[in-house]
């Protein structure tokens, strides 16, 4: 089995609203622990950050999503990390990933419309030096994000007595 | 007019539960602890594998004793619960209650003996009795645990099986390697063959499953019954599995032959593709088992409860209530809509407690938990 600290990064990945209170009984734990567990996880940098996955799609609120593949030259000067991090800096860009295959970074960027995306990518990223090509591709729906799905799931449909 | 339903049949008693169908039926916002089945969808490579197969046509019978990939499969699954069998030795049934059926069926002659401990999985004792055995039941309370000295008393039965469930419905308890030992040393005494129904083998909370088939001496008098029901939430594709001694074997074989033919065959090709996917048990048992220490630590609250050491059942004691199993059951589903099984329904000790399944998602089951507290406090004596 694993140690309690691990399942409570479980927990918490799974829903980071979960009351102290709450794993503690669920891990028949002191609250006090879990309390320290957590504090300490959140120091260490394990815990990075709590967030919410939204369905924005669904309050109207809709933003562009684009992935932006991009293919760099490296020089002795210039590694992956420092574009890297070039890149990661722009609010603009929500996620930055070095990845195998015919590319080299995958970028995601999120703006308020297709034109705010293109040209972002056409004044930003294209423009560092050490990039040599840019193919965006805009997101036209996302079905599943972070392990959960963004459609309705199916309903229960057990007997409501079974021995 | 004559007997139109033989005699055998019109006196089994009919099931505990039947009446509480009828209750929750137009009931709205009813929390069901009632089911005893797994609330996770079949993991979907599983379904994909079988949704694929229809797309190819296999739709046909399969051999009676089932798809010799899948049997293979078993052999060597089983193995992590101590057995080494054969595939030779293994039958693909339509379920675990096919596969008991079998067995009591090839065992018992009219007026043979079967020891079977209760609170015990509701079909054992009518299976024995549609044979014309005698059904003897051995009360397990307040431990729900069989040992060696509980079975000795029954050495003036002269019984010919003894039917063992572990981890066990309704009660969630299981045994240690050093308790089956103890059991086999009764079993060997007594000369029982025992059905030893492992349904549950997967959630097991405890360290590992240990097979009764696994120990010493045992192998030829054990028939084993597992299947894909409860660990990989396949419940309604009915396939179940038997690892039974070789004259035993061929008695079952020839029952199946004549009454099943053979288990479904879409879930028989699932099967093959869920033993591919045990770390999705693994993420089942981890849920089950959390959900269990926090129904434990909120049922201890209110009732004397054991702590399951599998399954997915919890089994207080609700007595304190001044209620009987059934006024409980009943009394919480009509006045909070909690639906629970009374344990009366799993035999005639089980009276006083209520069996809960927590086969349910978590805001549910603390749902279900507070409900119940209110329904002690508001109607519970004293």
């Amino acid at each position: 089995m694993e140690s309690v600290e691990l399942e409570v990064l479980r927990l918490l990945e799974e829903n980071a609203r979960m009351k102290d209170e709450e794993i503690a009984e669920i891990l028949a734990l002191p609250v006090d622990r879990v309390k320290e567990i957590i504090k300490k996880f959140e120091e260490d940098g394990v815990i990075l950050k709590y967030k919410t996955i939204v369905d924005w799609e669904k309050v109207q609120e809709d933003f562009v999503y684009a992935l932006i593949n991009v293919k760099v030259s490296l020089t002795r000067e210039k590694g992956y990390d420092d574009i890297a991090k070039r890149i990661a800096k722009f609010s603009e860009v929500h996620a930055v990933r070095l990845v195998s295959g015919e590319y080299d970074f995958q970028v995601v960027v999120k703006g308020k419309s297709l034109k705010d995306v293109a040209f972002f990518v056409a004044e930003k990223i294209s423009t560092i030096p050490e990039v040599r090509d840019t193919f965006t591709h805009f997101v036209l729906r996302t079905y599943k994000e972070e392990g959960v799905n963004l459609f309705e799931e199916e309903g229960d449909r057990r007997l409501a007595f079974v021995p | 007019m004559s007997r139109r339903v033989a005699r055998r049949v019109e006196e089994l008693k009919p099931s505990g539960i039947r009446r509480f169908f009828d209750l929750v039926v137009g009931r709205d916002d009813v929390i069901s602890l009632g089911v005893g089945e797994p609330d996770f969808p079949v993991p979907w490579r599983v379904r994909e594998e079988m949704i694929y197969s229809l797309e190819k046509g296999y739709t046909s019978y399969t051999s009676n004793t089932g798809l010799p990939e899948l049997r293979e499969g078993i052999a060597e699954y089983y193995t992590r619960f101590g057995v080494t069998a054969m595939p030779e030795q293994i039958i693909i049934t339509a379920g675990v209650s096919e596969g008991v059926d079998l067995a009591i069926r090839t065992l018992i002659e009219p007026g043979d003996a079967a020891l079977i401990p209760e609170p015990c999985y509701v079909s054992y004792k009518p299976l024995v009795e549609i044979c014309g055995g005698e059904a003897i039941t051995i009360p397990t309370v307040p431990d729900f645990k069989l040992n060696y000295d509980m079975l000795m008393e029954y050495k003036e039965a002269n019984a010919k099986i003894l039917v063992l469930n572990y981890p066990a419905n309704p009660t969630g308890v299981s045994y240690s390697k050093k308790e089956l030992e103890e059991i086999a040393d009764a079993v060997n005494e007594l000369d029982l063959i025992v059905l030893s129904d492992e349904i549950y083998a997967e959630l097991t909370y405890s360290g590992r499953h240990v097979s009764l088939a696994a120990l010493n001496g045992m192998e030829d008098k054990v028939v084993v019954f597992n299947g894909f029901s409860k660990a990989f939430s396949m419940t309604g594709l009915r396939v179940g599995y038997v690892i039974a001694p070789p004259d035993i074997f061929a008695g079952m074989l020839k029952i199946h032959q004549y009454c099943m033919l053979c288990a479904p065959i879409t879930g028989q090709i699932g099967a093959i593709e869920a033993l591919k996917s045990l770390d999705e048990v693994d993420r089942m048992r981890a849920e089950y088992m959390r959900r269990r220490n926090f129904v434990v630590k909120r049922l201890s609250e209110i009732f004397e409860i054991k702590k399951p050491e599998g399954a997915f059942y919890a089994f207080p004691k609700i007595s304190s209530t001044g209620m009987s199993s059934e006024e409980f059951a009943e009394g919480l589903l009509m006045k909070k809509n909690v639906a629970v099984v009374p344990g009366s329904a799993f035999g005639e000790c089980g009276e006083g407690y209520i069996r809960l399944a927590y086969a349910v998602k978590f805001d549910k089951l603390k749902e279900a938990m507070d409900r119940i507290k209110e329904f002690v406090e508001e109607y519970g004596k004293g």
